[in-house]
């Protein structure tokens, strides 16, 4: 079997046909909808879906798929993309990226502003939006950076910024050290409406660490990076929140303290929400195993008791989305000995197949699931999708649960191929992905 | 012009002005009608009175300003006053000396009226306690700025005939405005209705606790009002500091024609001066026809004098 794509960036195949998927399990947690029906597809927008999408009959002209043990969901909307373009094209384009989403039924990529340059200027933001427009076959949104070139020192026109098209503003892989600098971003933004989201990880105590600190890292004879790094940047952002009553939303958190603390800002009402990685949900420090460095990561991966910490919190709601953290790094950068290679993983092509995990293993529902990689982002973000009711975007993924198969690195479609999930069992897969009501990604 | 604001003189019971807060509103009213005499003397070809006659009036000032070092220099000798003007560029301050020596040693000088600007709020009030002359303030950090606001309140009335029932904006940097606060107090002293306008990271906090209703959107703030009060941005306070750029700013919260639009058709645009063209406002209102800037200056004068003369009635042998 292989992957292929059967549209191109530019020359797509008019999908002009309505579509009928029939007998499927149709998931929508905008609805609370969990049911076996049918979805309808005219002229890019979702028709109806469920148990009584037939009632008006089969369109003329349409397109029948059986989807009889399969399941409809909307797109997955992925917060936390970094693409290397512009600046690192060598490692990943809008175009190579696109496609890797499509595969693994990501139709909306929200990406990351930490490249070359950073995407601090309206004028940068408009690159990204015609350069995704015109080499993607997903939705592309990016988040402008918070500070100018990510440093940390001074805010970007947040409001032009907006206006030009960014969803939210984010440092990328770095924090904003200073709290005096992030509380006034916070508290400018709001006027905005515009949301913050930041990578939590006080830098001084992060120090040079590469894995969690602990046993492992001792045994390793690495350096740790404590936990407290996470929870005291998280801690002092949800102080700076309640202080300003900005929007805000915590990009990857790892471990159980962090948790606690935002349930508990939650609890007091603050406008805060939170994101996972993929791999933070189904990895832990153990698989690094003999240094693998496709496993370093930021922050690094934690014990099993954070990891089970972090999916009770997705599965009761204080974590809101999961992230695929998408950081293509090229063979350069990652054959290193693990200390000194670079931070990050590729994961667009296998978010939904590693959260299938989750599910086999009953450690979170459909509905979670769907709700935490597709409608809570859509919704945080203000964008359309994350929804299969009537007149929504036809932005939808057809799954077929239980087919088994091993992750080839060769056989994946970003440039770079730093997977952590390398000759990975998954069960479960994605068979087609619409965007829009055309078909940009189908699995033969 | 006779309004509704004009009192009986009452005598004014404070021998230095220090900030609004201090007055009560009659006092307020008093100071005004008072500066609206002295506009006559201005305009005159001889401009020379006899008030201060005698008297030494030392403007000391701790921060440059031409603007309103000059208008209180003016004022002083239009008074008779013998005036003096220290800066801080020439005093012992930057030496080491003390705000406490500083005030000593211009002690034994014997001045009858001492105009004080510095940069740090409550400067002023500290060398009140310990001069034996009067002290007027002329700005304290982000404090007050008294006579700054009785010249916009003198403008104000002029044009509009009285100031209660006005709506007021005060838009832009209110967190360091001392004018926003001396406005503030004053405008809600003579019954206006008053708003701030700007950024919240350039909002104090507590600021709605001063009696005013806070804005963010410039077009919201502005709709319905019959002044609209700029404030001076410093450059300093950009580039990401409080406000990530000029351009930014000036396209949600600099003051043109579109935006003046949502005031009333007849509002009156006004602004302490020096302004920032195409930061804070369009050159094309800042010289338009419903800008009071110019006059704003003038009655700044008046203002001033109208203030040295209330506070000389308190000097021995006055």
């Amino acid at each position: 079997m292989s992957i292929s794509e059967v549209s191109s960036p530019r020359g797509r195949r008019g999908d002009d046909r309505p579509l009928v998927i029939t007998g499927t399990r149709v998931v929508d947690p905008t609805r609370d909808l969990d049911a076996v029906g049918t979805v309808v597809v005219i002229e890019g927008r979702i028709a109806a879906a469920g148990p009584d999408a037939l009632n008006q009959g089969v369109p003329d002209g349409a397109e029948v798929m059986d989807g009889a043990g399969r399941l409809v969901l909307p797109g997955l909307v992925d917060a936390r993309v970094f693409v290397s373009e512009p600046g690192h094209e060598y490692r990943e384009t809008f175009a190579s990226a696109s496609r890797a989403a499509a595969a693994g039924g990501v139709t909306t990529m929200i990406t990351m502003p930490d490249t070359d340059p950073v995407i601090d200027d309206p004028a940068l933001v408009d690159f990204v939006m015609r350069r995704a427009r015109d080499t993607a076959v997903v939705r592309v949104h990016p988040m402008a950076a918070l500070t100018r070139g990510c440093l940390g020192q001074e805010m970007v026109e947040i409001g032009l910024l907006q206006d030009a098209g960014a969803v939210a503003f984010t440092d990328g892989r770095r924090s904003v050290a200073s709290a005096a600098t992030m509380r006034r971003a916070l508290t400018y933004a709001r006027d905005f409406g515009a949301l913050v989201a930041h990578h939590v990880e006080d830098a001084t105590l992060a120090g040079s660490g590469v894995v969690n600190e602990g046993e492992f890292a001792t045994r390793l004879g690495l350096p740790g990076i404590p936990r407290e790094a996470e929870t005291i940047m998280l801690e002092r952002d949800m102080r700076l929140v309640a202080l300003t009553r900005g929007r805000y939303h915590a990009a990857q958190v790892s471990t159980a303290a962090s948790v606690d603390i935002l349930r508990a800002a939650k609890g007091r009402g603050l406008d805060v929400t939170a994101a996972v990685s993929i791999a933070h949900l189904t990895l832990n420090e153990l698989d690094i195993g003999t240094y693998r460095s496709f496993l370093k990561l930021s922050p690094p991966l934690r014990a099993e008791d954070d990891r089970r910490a972090v999916i009770e919190g997705l599965a009761d709601g204080t974590i809101d989305f999961v992230v695929s953290s998408h950081d293509p790094q090229d063979v350069e950068t990652k054959r290193h000995p693990f200390a000194e290679s670079a931070d990050g993983a590729v994961g667009l092509e296998t978010l939904l197949a590693a959260a299938l995990r989750l599910v086999h293993n009953r450690d979170i529902g459909w509905s979670t699931l769907v709700a935490a990689l597709s409608t809570r982002p859509a919704a945080r973000l203000g964008l359309e999708g994350g929804t299969l009711k009537p007149g929504a975007p036809a932005d939808l993924i057809v799954v077929d649960p239980q087919v088994g198969w091993v992750l080839d690195r060769a056989a994946l479609l970003s440039r770079s191929k730093n997977t952590p999930f390398e000759d990975a069992r998954f069960e479960g897969r994605v068979l087609r992905t619409l965007v829009a009501g055309r078909t940009v990604h189908a699995y033969r | 012009m006779i309004s509704s604001e004009t009192s009986a003189r009452a005598p004014f019971a404070h021998k230095h002005l220090l900030g609004i807060e201090d007055l009560a509103p009659d006092e307020i009213v008093a100071l005004i009608d008072r500066a609206e005499a002295q506009i006559e003397v201005s305009r005159q070809v001889e401009k020379k009175r006899t008030v201060l006659r005698g008297r030494t009036q030392i403007n000391l000032f701790f921060e440059a300003s031409t603007r309103t070092q000059s208008s209180f220099e003016i004022a002083g000798k239009r008074l008779g006053a013998d005036v003096m003007n220290m800066s801080v560029a020439s005093s012992s301050v930057k030496k080491g000396e003390t705000l406490i020596d500083t005030a000593t040693t211009l002690n034994a000088m014997h001045p009858d009226i001492l105009v004080v600007r510095h940069h740090a709020a409550g400067a002023v009030h500290l060398l009140a306690r310990k001069v034996s002359c009067s002290v007027v303030n002329a700005g304290d950090g982000a404090h007050e700025h008294p006579t700054q606001a009785l010249l916009d309140a003198l403008t104000i009335r002029r044009h509009k005939g009285t100031i209660r029932g006005l709506t007021v904006a005060i838009c832009g940097d209110v967190a360091h405005s001392r004018v926003a606060r001396s406005n503030i107090i004053a405008l809600n002293a003579l019954g206006a209705r008053v708003r701030v306008i700007g950024p919240s990271t350039l909002m104090p906090r507590g600021i709605e606790r001063m009696g005013v209703d806070v804005f963010t959107d410039m077009r919201r703030g502005l709709a319905d009002c019959d002044i609209v009060m700029m404030l001076r941005l410093q450059r300093e306070r950009m580039a990401g500091a409080f406000v990530p750029s000029v351009r930014e700013y000036f396209h949600f919260w600099g003051l043109d024609q579109e935006k003046l639009g949502h005031a009333k058709p007849d509002a009156l645009v006004m602004h302490p001066g020096p302004m920032n063209r195409g930061v804070e406002i369009d050159p094309e209102v800042a010289d338009g026809p419903q800008s009071l800037i110019a006059e704003q200056v003038e009655m700044g004068v008046a203002v001033r004098m109208a203030v040295l003369e209330t506070l000389a009635e308190h000097l021995p042998n006055a």
